[in-house]
């Protein structure tokens, strides 16, 4: 079966319209009440209702992830950078790391609010803390990977570590890089949301938790959507980077 | 230089290489009592079954390995560690698929002294040779492609023109054309022979194909299965240039077939153990 290059653009709008439409349906048959669950047109007049508060809380959400994210793109890089590139310190250190990357996150919340506050500190942190994890796996996995032949190939010319490091191991895991970027842009969405629910005093994670508290569930879901189209975007957008930088990595997917 | 026609290029005085303290306590060599002599722009094959050693002959020789017993000299000084004169292919051809051919081509000259100093000033002129290089090859109008749009052997060619980019004395090929089909083989065994009578370099070739050493070898060592030994030296004194058409004479295959004798000889002392290791 041939399927058109317009159909394969423009299916995931056609899957999400279709998944609105039963959704109302759904809604609107059994007449389930808003403060239930709430159909999409409700939400969607909720957040035109709402326009303002809803923007602005998506907007300090938007940067406290933005800045925990950045945070975990240079601690993830620089560990994934050691783990990867040294035996001792991929022996030393991974354990470690697993242990903590399963530690819940919910849990850390209440520790960092007492020790920095209500406030942008605990959002941040709680951001980092579970978005840095696949990028350090993934950078280490790169380095670690390399062909032994290509190492020698390198090695016979005088090259130090460094130049392996720089000429082939970098390149080498870009690929990796930005797949743990798509994941970890997610994460830190949800690492910030939790922190606002659990601590905040702003974001969307706040709005969401005083509208549930109030039993505004349109409102809630409005939030919820907020967030879901904020990380879809930066998913987006990096997909979109990484095809432009590591195109040779994707080349059985181009099909030209 | 004290690389003259009466001192050998590559000199091996009974070299012996265990992997490690604990196999060398135990006497367990990788390669036992080799000795070699090479001399300048000499082409030489190493043949023999495989985990016979060859590859850890090839460490030796460009001083990734340090030799547990025995002297190994190239160019007249002792070996102590990696040696910038030379150049390495392997069966993979292993190029960086984000670079392009070209590029590829260029990497030695980006690490390797001196051309790593003056590559950004002289980047056009290494540009230039690395272009006439492919050309010989007969790769031109390929410069600009990524290594996964060419075939096989376009990259395995590809692969020996890095190896020859920054003029080393010594080829090192490690079964270089094992993965390619019968014909493409012998296209490379042409373009690899044209290169070594126009550079004159020296070529060590690790293969286990005999038509292949014989073709292209002056002098060829069989080697035993581990522990690796040289068993038999053979000096082809077939000709040159050679062409293609010498593999189909009888005094060709009367070599391939004398070499095959010595392999298989070898070959049966393992027989009688009953429990073959593979």
């Amino acid at each position: 079966m041939k399927i058109s290059k317009t159909t394969e653009r423009w299916s995931p709008l056609i899957v999400l319209a279709g998944i609105l439409l039963l959704w109302q349906a759904f809604v609107s048959a059994l007449a389930i009440p808003d403060y239930i669950f709430p159909g999409p047109w409700q939400i969607a007049g909720e957040f035109m209702e709402f326009k303002g508060p809803l923007l602005e809380a998506a907007w300090k959400t938007f940067w406290v992830t933005l800045l925990g994210f950045g945070l975990s793109i240079v601690v993830g890089v620089l560990l994934g950078f050691l783990i990867g590139s040294s035996r001792l310190a991929y022996t030393a250190l991974y354990p470690l790391m697993v242990a903590f990357n399963a530690v819940p996150k919910a849990a850390i919340v209440p520790i960092l609010v007492v020790w920095f506050g209500i406030g942008l500190g605990p959002g941040i942190l709680t951001a980092f803390l579970i978005s840095f994890f696949p990028i350090t796996v993934n950078i280490a996995t790169g380095l670690a990977t390399l062909e032994p032949e290509l190492e020698d190939v390198l090695r016979v010319l005088g090259a130090r570590r460094w130049d392996v490091l720089v000429k082939v191991g970098l390149p080498r895991s870009m690929p990796y890089f930005y797949g743990s970027l798509k994941v970890a842009i997610t994460l830190a969405f949800v690492g910030t949301v939790l922190a606002e629910m659990t601590a905040g005093d702003s974001g969307i994670g706040y709005l969401m938790q005083t509208a549930g508290s109030q039993q505004r569930l349109p409102l809630a879901f409005a939030g919820l959507v907020v967030i879901g189209a904020m990380a879809m975007a930066m998913y987006e957008l990096f997909s979109w980077i990484e095809m432009r930088t590591t195109g040779w990595a994707h080349r059985g997917s181009q099909a030209a | 230089m004290s690389t003259t026609a009466a001192q050998p290029f590559v000199d091996f005085q009974n070299v012996w290489l265990a992997y490690n303290d604990e196999l060398l306590a135990k006497h367990q060599f990788a390669v036992e009592d080799i000795s070699l002599q090479v001399m300048p722009g000499e082409f030489i094959a190493i043949v023999g079954p495989s985990g016979c050693g060859k590859s850890t002959f090839m460490k030796l020789t460009t001083g990734l390995k340090m030799p547990s017993r025995g002297s190994i000299r190239i160019a007249g000084q002792p070996v102590t560690g990696p040696l910038k004169i030379s150049g390495m292919a392997f069966q993979a051809p292993s190029l960086l698929p984000w670079r392009t051919t070209l590029d590829n081509v260029l990497l030695p000259l980006e690490i390797v002294e001196p051309y790593r100093s003056q590559f950004k000033a002289r980047r056009k002129e290494f540009e230039e040779k690395a272009r006439g290089l492919l050309k010989s090859v007969g790769l031109g109008g390929y410069e600009d492609k990524f290594p996964w749009q060419l075939s096989g052997g376009m990259q395995q060619r590809a692969s020996i023109c890095r190896a020859l980019v920054h003029e080393p004395q010594m080829l090192l090929l490690d079964e270089p054309f094992g993965a390619l089909d019968a014909f493409t083989r012998e296209e490379l065994w042409c373009a690899l022979r044209d290169l070594h009578a126009a550079q004159k370099f020296n070529v060590i070739l690790v293969t286990h194909d005999l038509r292949e050493s014989v073709f292209l070898a002056d002098t060829v060592y069989v080697m035993s299965r581990s522990p690796g030994r040289f068993v038999v030296r053979k000096d082809i004194d077939l000709p040159r240039p050679r062409d293609l058409e010498v593999t189909y004479t009888p005094g060709f295959t009367d070599i391939v077939h004398e070499l095959r004798g010595h392999i298989g000889a070898i070959r049966q002392p393992v027989g009688h153990g009953g429990g073959l290791p593979q």
